[in-house]
C-alpha cells in the first residue's frame, strides 16, 4: 500500500502559488517553502516507503501565527498536517497532496524550569533529549527516553505518546505531561491539564496524547521532571531458548520487582548489534535480557541479589552485572542502536510495534520465526520485554521487485498474531497511515464510529491530519474484500493466523 | 449474576433511549455526595460483578464494574499486589466502576500515579446503546484515541463502564511511617525538599501540627532512607494511612464545608483561612471553609490549581468552572457519546 511519487495536476500548482501567497502574509517570505526542491525533505517521516509531496510547508513561530495559519486553513478547507522532526514510523506526518504541512521545528526554546514543582514548559519543537539535558545540572530529567531522543520532539512525542527504554518504571508520555497547550481548528488557543496533579473536567490531556495530529496543533507542554537516581545498574542474562528468556521476565515481575528497563534481544539481533557496537554480548544465545535496577544505592543492591536469584531459577547460561557506569553505558549502547545497526545490514528495514501480553512472548516468537522462513524475510527482533511491545525489524530491499509488498504482508501477518493473541496493532509508534488498515481488524463498526465522533467533536470538517489513525468504514469494507483477495491470489498457500 | 449482565445493561440503556429516560448509573452508592446532584432512574451497575481475569505475572486484572473494590483488594493482596493508586473508597459496598467514574486517588499517588494512569482499557455502553470495547489488557497501546482514560473522573456522563482492565502493582516489600512535629509553612517545605531527593517516600500527610511520612521499598533502602529523614517511627500506621483515605481521619468530621484543592505542589501555605490537611509532598490540601466558593476559587486560580466542593457547600457549584472553549469541547464530547444526554445528566456541569 505504498505512495509512489505521481505526476501532479495542474490545479494543484496554480493553488500551491495562492496558498503560498496567502501564506506569507501570515509568516515571513521564508517561512512558506513551495519550491519541490525546499519540500521534498517533508514528503515522508521515518517510514520512508510512504512518500507524497503536500501542498506547502509553512513553519510559523509564534503561537499568534500558527493561530492565524490554521485559521486561513479552516476558513479555506485545506488539511494540515501537523510535523515536529519527521521521526516518526507510522507514516504519521505523511503530507496531504492538498494540504498544509504545519512544521513546529521553530519551536524549540524551553520556556521556563520550574525547580521546585520539578516541571519545564517547553516548546513542542524541543527535541526530547534537550529536555533533560537543560535540567541536568538540578539533578533532574524527563523520564520518557524513545531510541529517537537526540531527534524527536515533545510535540511529536505528545502526540504520538511515545515510550522508551525505561517506561516499564516510568510510564508513557502520557503518565510524564502535566499540561499542554493547543490551537484547535478553530484557532482558538486552549489550555489541557494544569499544573497540579490534576485538572477539573475530562481528562482531556489523555485523550490528546496519542492522537496523532488529529485533534488540534500542540504549541506548548509542560512536563513532569524526575529527580535522577542515585545508582543504577544492569544485569545482562543470556538463555539458550527464548521462551526461557520470556518466562524469565514473568518471573522476574512475578517476584514484585519492576525493573527501571527490561529489554529482550533474540539472536539475530545481539549478532547485528555486537558486529557493530562490540557490547561484550554473548553471541552464542538464543535471546539475551537486558535488566536495567535504579533507585538508592541500597535498594539496588538489594534488588540485584533477587533479580540474579530468579534469573538462575529460569535457566540462564551465563549473567553478568556491569561493573561500572561505562559498562553499563556499552551493554545498553548495543540495544539503542538496535535500528542504525540493523541498517548497515540491509538496504531497508520495515520497524513493527505490536504488544501482546507477556505470557504469549514464547509462542508468539516462534510463529514470528515461522512467518520469516514462510516469507522468505530476515526478522530481527528487540524488545521492551517488560511491557511485552514487540519491535521485529523486518530485513528487505526496497529495489528488488515485489520485496517491498512481501514485506507489507509479513508485517500485516505479525499484526493480526499480535491481535490474535489478545495485543494490540501498536505500542508506541502510533497508526498514522500505515496501520490503518489494521484498524479494521482491532475496532469494530461501532467503535471506529465512536472515533469518528470523538474526531467530529474536535474537528466538524476533518482538516487535522485526516484519514489517518482511524479508517473510514468505507475504507474498511474495501479492506477486507482485499485483505481475502490478496490472500487467494499472491499467496495461497500461507497460513494466516 | 445472570447470565449476561452486560446485555441487561445494555437493553436497560435501549430501554431508557425509547422513552426518553435520564439514568443515574449507580454502583455500590458510596459516592453520591460526589459531584452536582444525581438526577434520573437508577441503572444499578452492582448486577455486573466478578473479575473477568487476573494473571499476576502480566500484572492486570479485568473485571466488572460492578465488582466490589473490597474484592479487588483481597484478591490482589493474596498474590500481594496491589491497586498502587489507591482508591477511597467511602464505603463498603464501593465498586470499581464508581471508583473509576469518579477518578479519586489516594495517598500513593504522586508516587504512583492517579486510576487513570493505571487504566489499560475498557468495556462500555455509550448513548446509543451500544457495546464498545477500547484499549486493551497490554502495557502499551496506542491504536485509536485513548477513550478509556476519558472515562476516569467522567462521573459517568459519557458511558456505562462494563468491564475495566487495570495494571496493578507488586505490595512494597516493607513499609514504615515516620512522623515529625512541625507547623504547616514548615511541613510544606519539608515535603518539598524530600520530593526532590530519591527517596522511598510514598505517601505525605500534614494535620495539625504533625507530618507523617510513609516509605515504601526494600528492608536496606527504607533503613538508609530513615538515617536520613530523622523522626519518629509509627507503630501500626496502616490503619493512620487507610483513615486520611477514606476520610475517617478526625480532621474530616466536620460542619463546614469540605474543599479538596488541588495545587502545584511547592505552593506556599494557601492564602484562604480555615483548617488545612496536606496530602501529596503539598499537591493537594483538603481545606473546611465557608467563605464563599468565589473567592477561594480566585486565590486557587492564581496558583494555578482547582477547587471542588467536595461536600457540603452549594451543590450546583461543585466543580472548578472551565474556560469557556474547553467547556464547549466537553459538550461536544457528551455528544459524541451520549447524543441524546441520558447518562447522569448535570452530574459534572451544567449541560454536560
Ligand atoms: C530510530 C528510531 C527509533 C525510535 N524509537 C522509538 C521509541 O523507542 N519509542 C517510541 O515511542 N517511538 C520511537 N520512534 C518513533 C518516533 O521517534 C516517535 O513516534 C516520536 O514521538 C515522533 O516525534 P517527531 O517529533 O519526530 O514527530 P513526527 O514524526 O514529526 O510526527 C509524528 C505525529 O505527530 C504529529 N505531530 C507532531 N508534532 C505535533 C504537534 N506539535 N501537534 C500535533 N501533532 C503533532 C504528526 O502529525 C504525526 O502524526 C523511533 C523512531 C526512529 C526513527
Amino acid at each position: 500500500m505504498s505512495i509512489a511519487p505521481k505526476a501532479e495536476n495542474p490545479s494543484l500548482q496554480s493553488q500551491r502559488a495562492r496558498v503560498a501567497s496567502d501564506l506569507r502574509r501570515v509568516v515571513a517570505t521564508d517561512s512558506v517553502l513551495d519550491e519541490e526542491e525546499s519540500l521534498r525533505p517533508y514528503e515522508c517521516d521515518g517510514l520512508s516507503a510512504y512518500r507524497r509531496l503536500p501542498l506547502v510547508v509553512v513553519l510559523p513561530d509564534t503561537v499568534d501565527q500558527v493561530q492565524q495559519v490554521v485559521r486561513y486553513c479552516h476558513d479555506n478547507d485545506i488539511p494540515i498536517v501537523a510535523r515536529g522532526a519527521g521521526t516518526g514510523l507510522s507514516g504519521g506526518a505523511l503530507p496531504i497532496e492538498d494540504g498544509v504541512v504545519l512544521s513546529l521545528a521553530k519551536f524549540n526554546k524551553v520556556i521556563s524550569v520550574d525547580k521546585d514543582n520539578r516541571t519545564a514548559v517547553v516548546q513542542p519543537g524541543v527535541r526530547n533529549l534537550a529536555i533533560s539535558e537543560t535540567v541536568s545540572h538540578l539533578g533532574l530529567y524527563y523520564a520518557p527516553d524513545p531510541s529517537s531522543q537526540i531527534a524527536c520532539t515533545i510535540g511529536g512525542n505528545v502526540a504520538e505518546n511515545a515510550g522508551g527504554l525505561h517506561c516499564l518504571k516510568y510510564g508513557l508520555t502520557v503518565h510524564n505531561v502535566l499540561e499542554i497547550k493547543i490551537v484547535t481548528i478553530e484557532g482558538d488557543l486552549v489550555t489541557i491539564g494544569s499544573n497540579a496533579l490534576d485538572s477539573p473536567g475530562y481528562d482531556l490531556l489523555a485523550l490528546m496524547t496519542g492522537s496523532e495530529g488529529l485533534l488540534g496543533i500542540i504549541v506548548e507542554v509542560t512536563v513532569k521532571l524526575l529527580t535522577k537516581p542515585d545508582c543504577a545498574k544492569v544485569i545482562m542474562a543470556s538463555f539458550d531458548d527464548i521462551e526461557k528468556a520470556g518466562n524469565a521476565v514473568a518471573n522476574i515481575i512475578t517476584a514484585g520487582i519492576i525493573p527501571g528497563g527490561l529489554e529482550m534481544m533474540d539472536n539475530a539481533a545481539i549478532r547485528v548489534t555486537e558486529d557493530f557496537v562490540h557490547a561484550g554480548y554473548d553471541v552464542e544465545a538464543a535471546a539475551i535480557l537486558l535488566c536495567e535496577l535504579d533507585g538508592t544505592p541500597e535498594e539496588v543492591d538489594d534488588e540485584i541479589e533477587r533479580v540474579k536469584l530468579v534469573l538462575e531459577q529460569s535457566g540462564y547460561t551465563q549473567m553478568q552485572v556491569a561493573k561500572d557506569d561505562n559498562q553499563r553505558q556499552l551493554f545498553w549502547s548495543g540495544r539503542k542502536s538496535a535500528f542504525p545497526a540493523v541498517g548497515r545490514i540491509s538496504p531497508d528495514y520495515y520497524c513493527m510495534d505490536g504488544t501482546i501480553p507477556r505470557k504469549t512472548l514464547g509462542s508468539v516468537m516462534s510463529k514470528v520465526d515461522e512467518l520469516s522462513r514462510q516469507y522468505d524475510l530476515r526478522v530481527v527482533n528487540v524488545f521492551h520485554a517488560g511491557d511485552g511491545n514487540l519491535h521485529p525489524l523486518i530485513l528487505y530491499d526496497g529495489n528488488v521487485e515485489g520485496e517491498l509488498e512481501r514485506t507489507e504482508e509479513l508485517g500485516g501477518a505479525i499484526l493480526d498474531l499480535c491481535i490474535e493473541v489478545g495485543g494490540t496493532i501498536t505500542g508506541e509508534h502510533g497508526v498514522g497511515m500505515e496501520k490503518i488498515d489494521h484498524m479494521c481488524i482491532q475496532f469494530d463498526t461501532l467503535e471506529l464510529s465512536q472515533f469518528h465522533a470523538v474526531k467530529q467533536a474536535f474537528d466538524t470538517k476533518r482538516l487535522l491530519n485526516p484519514d489517518k489513525a482511524v479508517p473510514t468504514l468505507h475504507r474498511c469494507a474495501e479492506f477486507g474484500a482485499m485483505h481475502v483477495h490478496k490472500g487467494q491470489l499472491k499467496f495461497p498457500d500461507i497460513e494466516r493466523f | 449474576m445472570s447470565a449476561d449482565s452486560a446485555q441487561e445493561l445494555i437493553d436497560a440503556v435501549k430501554r431508557a433511549l425509547d422513552s426518553n429516560t435520564n439514568l443515574c448509573i449507580t454502583g455500590g452508592n458510596t459516592k453520591s455526595f460526589y459531584g452536582r446532584d444525581p438526577v434520573g432512574e437508577p441503572l444499578l451497575t452492582t448486577i455486573h460483578h466478578g473479575i473477568v481475569n487476573y494473571e499476576p505475572s502480566e500484572l492486570v486484572i479485568t473485571a466488572r464494574s460492578g465488582t466490589l473494590l473490597a474484592d479487588i483488594e483481597l484478591t490482589l493482596a493474596e498474590q500481594k499486589q496491589m491497586l498502587a493508586f489507591e482508591p477511597p473508597s467511602f464505603g463498603k459496598q464501593a465498586t470499581l466502576g464508581g471508583a473509576v467514574a469518579c477518578g479519586l486517588s489516594g495517598p500513593r499517588r504522586p508516587y504512583v500515579g492517579a486510576v487513570r494512569d493505571f487504566v489499560l482499557g475498557v468495556r462500555m455502553i455509550n448513548g446509543r446503546g451500544e457495546d464498545l470495547k477500547f484499549g486493551g489488557q497490554v502495557m502499551k497501546n496506542v491504536a485509536g484515541y485513548d477513550v478509556s482514560r476519558l472515562m476516569v473522573g467522567a462521573l459517568g456522563t459519557l458511558g456505562v463502564l462494563l468491564d475495566i482492565s487495570l495494571k496493578v502493582l507488586p505490595t512494597p516489600m516493607m513499609e514504615c511511617t515516620l512522623v515529625f512535629e512541625v507547623g504547616h509553612t514548615q511541613a510544606l517545605e519539608l515535603q518539598n525538599t524530600w520530593a526532590a531527593k530519591p527517596l522511598p517516600i510514598s505517601a505525605t500527610c500534614h494535620v495539625g501540627e504533625l507530618l507523617h511520612v510513609r516509605l515504601s521499598g526494600s528492608e536496606k533502602g527504607i533503613i538508609a532512607a530513615r538515617k536520613q529523614l530523622g523522626g519518629e517511627q509509627v507503630q501500626g500506621a496502616d490503619e493512620f494511612w487507610c483513615n486520611l483515605k477514606e476520610h475517617r481521619h478526625d480532621f474530616f468530621k466536620q460542619a463546614e464545608t469540605l474543599w479538596r484543592i488541588s495545587v502545584p505542589p511547592a505552593t506556599p501555605a494557601l492564602n484562604v483561612s480555615g483548617p488545612c490537611l496536606v496530602e501529596w509532598n503539598g499537591g493537594l490540601r483538603w481545606l473546611k471553609s465557608d467563605i464563599p466558593a468565589q473567592s477561594i476559587r480566585t486565590t486557587i486560580d492564581m496558583v494555578g490549581g482547582h477547587a471542588t466542593m467536595f461536600r457540603g457547600g452549594d451543590s450546583e457549584n461543585v466543580f472548578h468552572p472551565l474556560q469557556q472553549t474547553v467547556l464547549t469541547l466537553h459538550k461536544n464530547l457528551k455528544t459524541a457519546f451520549d447524543p441524546a444526554g441520558i447518562f447522569n445528566p448535570g452530574r459534572m456541569y451544567e449541560g454536560v
